[in-house]
């Protein structure tokens, strides 16, 4: 088992014939996820060629959905067109969206999430790296070599920083059931609570690895979360203990502003409610064995 | 990006809120002229991105054009939390009646623009939801309708007593929401929105908070950023594709992704090092990236030591290491480099380096160690 992605997971992917749409197509295929068809509007009726086969590609969503039967979609088009590429997938009978595009605008977002929201479909990201069940499927840019399977869960607002976390767990030879990238915008599809309610209820999953940064209120939500509702342990880390009020670092989430979203403030919401804290990314390691 | 507040004023102004006449000046002089057209008393203000600009003393009140002169002539120079005031805004002093608080935000918890409304205004919001949290009336908005009139006039009663007063503010917080989605913000403020004596209500100080993302789209927009307020090393990161912000230690770090450079950041200081700077060369795999982030760290005199920490997934650890090799054959580096790569092409890169006399590690434990060892020694030596 493993959360959101699995072996049924059948993939097309918006924006494939883009550089980094082909080159993570290909990637995703030779891990062995499912990717069943590809979107570029004008470029329907070619195909796609991947070391497995060729992929049939589409100029729209909705009849990519139809002829492939495609339950995911991955998007790696423009900023200026994301949006609107979440909205098609949503509306073409797709059930969950994962959303890699990095400078969609914010107000965009807002009318996307009550888009998605409406038609009771599931959005990662944007801005994220995507998700990754080792050995199963793998969504996204997750690089597919520094994980393997296992029960811990890893749930994460960055993108390299959880490679870091994923890594030092498989060579310390602890796997993983799924490993998301929630993403690092202030608006988002799918949030903390929503992927700890998903390992609470996944069978193979044993620990669950949070890894959070400055900004907003999330992670003293997911805590919260954490002590009412779940039975597994979890670890926890916080990005951003140095970081200076007022500046923006880098994710447009990343911000703290006035005396909310510090780091010290995160972590001691963790602490508080049952969630052992790591100090180091490396610290993660002994805490999840002893745990598990 | 920010923008200052004569340009928000501006923007205000085209989507027709009322707002007092006010201008800009460089100089003393213009500042004396500007005083002088405006007669009777002016208020003075620093033009510049910084908050506590009255505590700083970049506000002040002159009786006539004389004075405004003298003023203009402290202020404009002056150095406001690191930034130095290039210009100040003239404008006539206004009678005021009451002072109010409206914004809009963007907020994470209910995805939505939300409103934020209080009959104290004048002051810092924060302020304000510190100490009386039941002063500040919010209100969410469904971007598919955008604020409703029955909406912006409810808000508008939490406001003012008087009902043509209400009316006025209403029309203001619609053409505020306007302003607010149009300019692509994703935070505005109007504080204080004043009344006059004669019942007026008016938009005496904004403050827009402009979405980096919006800029491809409204290039009228991007046109009012103002490289001057910002701090050279930042334009130069920016204009080069790399997301930079300096610090006060001596430790340079360049790190691929936001977490992981914050995380590099916090190790550097559980170490017991500082670190000189935020840089993250972001996701791309362009070695032009390295040497641009390797020219600015190293303009800064502070940093003793740089540490790579490349975990590589798009990034190819081999464009990283060929960027370290261009870079230190183009730029005088005077200070040790240490370097961690893993990930997608390590072997390749392990090899470049090692060909150009540079050794690497795999692991950001040991990497950061090593830089905050190299940093104290630096300190001991120049001591």
């Amino acid at each position: 088992m493993a959360i959101f992605i699995d072996e049924g997971t059948t993939l097309v992917v918006q924006g494939i014939t883009g550089r980094d749409g082909s080159f993570h197509a290909r990637q995703m295929a030779d891990y062995g996820t499912r990717v069943v068809a590809g979107v570029t509007p004008g470029k329907g009726g070619h195909s796609f060629a991947t070391g497995n086969g060729g992929i049939p590609i589409f100029d729209t969503v909705e009849r990519a959905a139809r002829e492939s039967g495609a339950n995911t979609a991955v998007i790696y088009v423009p900023p200026a067109f994301a949006a609107d590429a979440i909205m098609e997938a949503a509306a073409s009978g797709i059930a969950f969206v994962v959303a890699i595009t990095e400078g969609i605008p914010v107000l965009d977002m807002t009318r996307v999430d009550a888009f998605v929201r409406d038609r009771g479909v599931r959005l990662l990201g944007p801005n994220c790296p995507g998700l990754l069940s080792p050995g199963k499927s793998k969504v996204g840019i997750l690089p597919g070599q520094i994980a393997m399977p296992g029960p811990v869960g890893v749930v994460s607002r960055s993108g390299t920083l959880t490679y870091e976390v994923v890594y030092q767990l498989t060579r310390a030879g602890i796997g993983q059931s799924t490993c998301v990238g929630i993403g690092g915008d202030p608006i988002n599809g799918t949030s903390f609570i929503d992927c700890l309610e998903a390992f609470e209820a996944d069978p193979a999953t044993r620990a669950v690895v949070i890894i959070g940064e400055i900004g907003g209120t999330d992670e003293q939500n997911a805590a919260t979360f954490v002590s009412e509702r779940m039975s597994k342990p979890v670890i926890g880390f916080i990005a951003g203990q140095t970081a200076p009020p007022g500046r923006r670092m880098g994710h447009a989430g990343a911000i703290i502003s006035g005396s909310a979203g510090t780091a010290a403030e995160k972590i001691e919401a963790f602490e508080k409610n049952g969630i052992g804290v790591a100090r180091r990314p490396s610290d993660v390691v002994g805490l999840v064995r002893n745990a598990l | 990006m920010n923008i200052h507040e004569y340009q928000a004023r501006e923007i205000l102004a085209r989507h027709g809120v009322p707002v007092p006449p006010g201008e800009v000046a460089a100089t003393p002089a213009q500042a004396f002229a500007i005083a002088q057209r405006f007669g009777g008393t002016v208020v003075v203000k620093a033009q510049v991105h910084a908050g506590g600009r009255g505590k700083a003393g970049g506000v002040k009140l002159a009786r006539t054009a004389a004075e405004a002169k003298e003023h203009a002539a402290r202020i404009l120079g002056m150095t406001i939390k690191d930034l130095v005031v290039q210009k100040v805004l003239i404008a006539p002093a206004e009678d005021i009646a009451s002072e109010a608080y409206v914004g809009i935000i963007v907020d994470r918890g209910s995805r939505r623009p939300v409103f934020m409304v209080s009959r104290e205004g004048g002051v810092d919001i924060e302020e304000v939801a510190a100490r009386d949290p039941g002063a500040i009336v919010r209100l969410e908005v469904d971007p598919r309708y955008g604020l409703l009139p029955f909406q912006a006039y409810t808000l508008a009663t939490a406001l003012y007593d008087d009902f043509a007063q209400q009316r006025a503010c209403a029309r203001i917080l619609r053409q505020l929401y306007d302003a607010f989605v149009q300019s692509g913000a994703s935070l505005v403020e109007i504080n204080p929105l004043v009344t006059t004596p004669a019942g007026e209500v008016k938009a005496l100080d904004a403050k827009f908070n402009i979405d980096d993302n919006e800029l491809f789209r409204r290039s009228d927009i991007a046109a009012l950023r103002d490289a001057s307020a910002e701090p050279d090393a930042e334009t130069m990161a920016r204009e080069a594709g790399l997301t930079f912000i300096k610090l006060e230690g001596t430790i340079g770090a360049v790190v691929n992704g936001a977490g992981l450079a914050m995380a590099t950041m916090d190790l550097i200081k559980y170490y017991g090092g500082e670190p000189a700077n935020f840089l993250d060369i972001g996701g791309s795999s362009n070695p032009e990236k390295v040497v641009n982030a390797l020219r600015i760290i190293t303009s800064d005199p502070a940093v003793r030591v740089i540490c790579f920490n490349i975990f590589g997934g798009i990034t190819r650890c081999d464009d990283v290491a060929n960027g370290i090799v261009t870079a230190t054959s183009q730029i005088d580096i005077r200070v040790p480099l240490v370097i961690r790569l893993t990930g997608t092409n390590e072997e390749l890169a392990l090899k470049i380096l090692e060909n150009a006399g540079y050794s690497a590690t795999t692991s950001m434990d040991d990497v950061v160690q090593k830089a905050v060892e190299l940093a104290s020694a630096g300190a001991a030596a120049a001591r």
